[in-house]
């Protein structure tokens, strides 16, 4: 757990590992991966001080890619594993990362009290609007006509979740969308949002080019948000309620104080604890 | 009349103090030199319903109630009728209740005891701001012959913050209920206290485990309420706090042992606890923590099951999905307290084996230790801690997280490491941590994970074996204590027969138990469990010799020593 002495100065390779993803040809993922990566360069911060954590999917599989240290938990269960290695140890930089069925649907309790809590740390979500992993199931942003799953042959019929809006109103602190077809811009709102305190979400639109070929397209519905980030949760309420989707930039920085337990220790030892219980 | 051990209930409405009453006389009790021990007992109301303290004062430690009560104090009898099943009365017992107090209750009547009045109320208004369960106090310290300072030094301590008027008005309460016992039909009185040489401690289970955390290293705890493990959560939270830990109130039990997964990972050794509905949440994280070897502890505090069952009365039938609810072939450590003392040592040590083997461990305590309270000799802190091997110098090639070593436990780095960066995967993954499905790699890793707790020397902790004879009892847990009682009786009677209590109930110790039955003929298993979840656990993995009868029942009625000893008296 030692310092570095100096403040070296690393390239985005040294953050990459040499295992070999499992994504398919074409995987939005892979772009993140890279953007990921070139914001902890650009930040500078040793790999052994960065913690990735992940639950289960494809974009889930991140963290072995990388060179930091990382934990593949199990499904939905990123953001708590997360929220326990930065509250025990503040001083490292804490990611957590997913796909939208992680995120939004087993893991969406933790994802609102994790907003809510406000730990200083970062979560970023591959949104592609389906479960690729067991190939190819609705997920809670999936249009509610969209008929290609076997799970539900006419489409699921109810309205996607909106996880800005959920963020904006669960208390995250910082929230931003991006497009992984962005490498560079993608890796900027990365950079911004771990540097901003507190918890800073980011949605990246990801294309899953095997179940949602359509999404392919995605790279000439985005463009960049027309107003700069507001600090009023009104005024950003408002826009993410009112926009489509493809909306790109930061979006909301807030400025609530982050959640961080004091761990100073008033007694000298476990035995003076003890005085309580002698009669 | 003296008697070496007498029991008592306070009993009335939510409101009447006959906790507060119960909780001063545990202390008077142990400030005396007895030794002391209360369980409660409430309606499912959350406020207001009747309550119920059971005690049991003697000149010996106490694990665990008597048969029989000798003396109930009503304060009022609204519903206090409903707790007759668990306040059996002694053939003589004495029953003491207000004519004021409403009706008196049927149940109670038909057990035959003595019955005597005490005004309580009248006697109340007398004083100025009198409490009537400061009279019921009062009178119990004098009919059992516990010292008046003893019972007025810790009515002055329990209200210093109160004010004068308070004091004033519950000492005098006291004394007033001392007086009138004099008046009182007998009852047994306590024999003298055997001197203690060390003042002793006032403790409940739940407590004695978060000093166990604590003492064992545990630095981040995960919180989330449930009855009846709360309490270990709410001692740890300001405690935690004064050492420099950090607990955290999570969402749902979900998120309390990711949390300390995460934070174990990270390096801090951490713990949560629940009871039965949130360890069945947490079984799939808990197979996590066994697949990534990151270790962790939950103490769960057994309730009646299924389902919400019976939160607040207590069960042993949580045996079966400590042990196998995991899924996958997934061994961990699984360690039952056996009293409420040894609800600090067996946490400390569970602490200690999950960060000495990387492993999840499960603590099995039960609603009848951790909520029961009791005066106990200070238990010694038996020097065990989360200390984890750890990779030293610079890390020369790529680190092999899960490398398969002899002892089954790998180096852990953990952030701040340099060199040693690594991904944790509850993926199947080959020495360096990379996912693999590969067969080779599967059979391994399974094999690393399964070694190392069973090389590990447990020593002599994995039971408590006393006494011997051809005759064994086989338990675990809370019952213990009455089992403990009934050989004491047994032996008295002119039997011999051996007690083992298994403290380490996964991995398995078959040799270890063999050697502890050698000689054995007759094998009487003993447990608080519908299902014999424990005779089957032990039918699966042992060798019982002899014949063997196993003794089992649900809870919430508790099971009494006599029962025990009739099992023993009668089979000849």
């Amino acid at each position: 757990m030692e310092a570095t002495s100096t403040c070296p100065s690393y390239s985005a390779r040294d953050y990459k590992s040499e295992v070999k993803p499992v994504w398919c040809p074409g995987c939005g993922d892979y772009s993140v991966l890279g953007s990921i990566t070139k914001a902890l360069a650009e930040l500078s911060i040793p790999p052994e001080r960065v913690a990735l954590v992940s639950g289960i999917g494809c974009s889930s599989r991140l963290p072995a890619y990388t060179n930091v240290f990382g934990f593949h938990g199990v499904h939905g269960r990123a953001l708590p594993i997360a929220t326990g290695i930065k509250v025990s140890r503040p001083e490292l930089t804490v990611i957590a990362s997913g796909g939208d069925g992680d995120g939004f649907s087993i893991g969406g309790n933790h994802f609102m009290h994790a907003c809510r809590r406000n730990v200083d740390m970062t979560y970023i979500v591959m949104d592609n609007e389906v479960y690729g992993m067991t190939k190819g199931q609705a997920s809670p942003t999936t249009a509610p006509d969209w008929e290609k799953s076997k799970l539900t042959p006419q489409g699921t019929g109810i309205n996607p979740f909106h996880p800005l809006v959920i963020a904006l109103a669960a208390g995250a602190n910082f929230i931003a969308r991006g497009f992984s077809g962005d490498q560079n811009g993608t890796a900027q709102l990365i950079t911004e949002a771990i540097r901003h305190p507190g918890f800073s979400f980011v949605q990246l639109l990801s294309p899953c080019v095997t179940f949602r070929p359509e999404q392919r397209d995605w790279k000439d519905m985005v463009h960049p948000a027309a107003v700069d980030p507001t600090d009023d949760p009104a005024r950003a309420a408002r826009r993410l309620m009112t926009d489509d989707g493809f909306n790109v930039g930061v979006l909301y920085r807030g400025s609530r104080k982050p959640f961080q337990p004091e761990r100073q220790a008033s007694v000298d030892s476990v035995a003076d604890l003890e005085k309580e219980f002698v009669l | 009349m003296t008697a070496r051990s007498v029991s008592i209930t306070f009993a009335g409405s939510g409101g009447a103090g006959v906790m507060t009453a119960g909780n001063m006389l545990l202390d008077a009790a142990g400030r005396a030199g007895w030794y002391a021990y209360m369980t409660r007992s409430s309606g499912a109301q959350i406020r207001g319903g009747e309550a119920a303290a059971m005690m049991r004062l003697s000149t010996s430690p106490v694990q665990s109630h008597d048969d029989h009560f000798d003396v109930l104090v009503a304060i009022d009898w609204q519903n206090v009728g409903r707790f007759s099943a668990e306040i059996p009365m002694t053939s003589d017992g004495l029953v003491l209740g207000d004519p004021d107090g409403g009706d008196f209750p049927e149940q109670i009547g038909a057990k035959g005891a003595r019955c005597a009045d005490i005004p309580f109320k009248k006697m109340a208004k007398e004083i100025e701001g009198g409490r009537p369960n400061m009279i019921a106090l009062g009178a119990v310290a004098g009919l059992v012959g516990l010292p008046e300072d003893a019972v007025l030094g810790v009515v002055r301590d329990s209200l210093a913050k109160k004010g004068e008027a308070a004091r004033t008005a519950s000492e005098a309460s006291v004394r007033a209920g001392m007086a009138f016992a004099a008046g009182l039909p007998a009852c047994p009185r306590l024999a003298a206290a055997e001197g203690q040489s060390e003042r002793l401690w006032s403790i409940t289970g739940n407590e004695a485990a978060g000093l166990g955390a604590v003492r064992g290293g545990i630095r981040f705890v995960a919180a989330y309420p449930i009855t009846p493990g709360t309490e270990v959560l709410e001692w740890l939270a300001p405690n935690l706090a004064k050492l420099g830990g950090v607990l955290v109130q999570a969402e749902d039990e979900l998120a309390s042992i990711n949390q300390i997964i995460g934070a174990s990972y990270a390096g801090v050794p951490s713990l949560t606890a629940t009871s039965g509905p949130g360890l069945a949440l947490m079984t799939e994280s808990l197979g996590l923590a066994v697949a990534s070897e990151t270790p962790i502890t939950v103490v769960n505090v057994m309730r009646g099951g299924p389902s919400t069952g019976i939160p607040v009365k207590s069960e042993q039938s949580d045996l079966n999905i400590a042990l196998y609810g995991l899924h996958g072939d997934a061994p961990h450590l699984v360690v039952a307290p056996n009293s409420l003392a040894d609800c600090a040592f067996s946490t400390q040590w569970a602490v200690h084996l999950a960060d000495s083997l990387q492993t999840a461990a499960i603590v099995l305590s039960d609603q009848s230790l951790g909520q029961s309270r009791a005066t106990i000799a200070p238990p010694l802190d038996p020097g065990f801690r989360a200390i984890r091997l750890m990779p030293e110098g610079e890390a020369a090639e790529r680190y092999r997280r899960y490398t398969n070593t002899a002892s089954g436990v790998s180096p852990m780095a953990v952030p701040g490491m340099k060199g040693y960066q690594y991904t944790a995967d509850g993926l199947e993954h080959n020495e360096y941590g990379t996912p693999s499905s590969a067969a080779a790699d599967h059979s391994a890793q399974l094999d690393k994970r399964l070694r190392k707790l069973a090389v590990h020397d447990y020593g002599q902790h994995w039971a408590d074996i006393e006494g011997d004879g051809d005759i064994a009892v086989l338990t675990w847990g809370s019952t213990t204590g009455p089992v403990r009682e009934a050989l004491e009786r047994f032996r008295a009677s002119g039997g011999r027969a051996r007690l083992v209590s298994i403290r380490l109930i996964s991995p398995v110790r078959p040799e270890q138990l063999a050697a502890a039955l050698a000689g054995v003929a007759r094998v009487l298993v003993v447990e608080q469990s519908h299902g014999a979840q424990f005779h089957r656990y032990l039918r699966a993995h042992y060798d019982l010799p002899g014949s063997v009868r196993a003794f089992h029942r649900p809870g919430p009625l508790p099971i009494r020593p006599n029962e025990i000893f009739r099992q023993l008296a009668d089979w000849s």
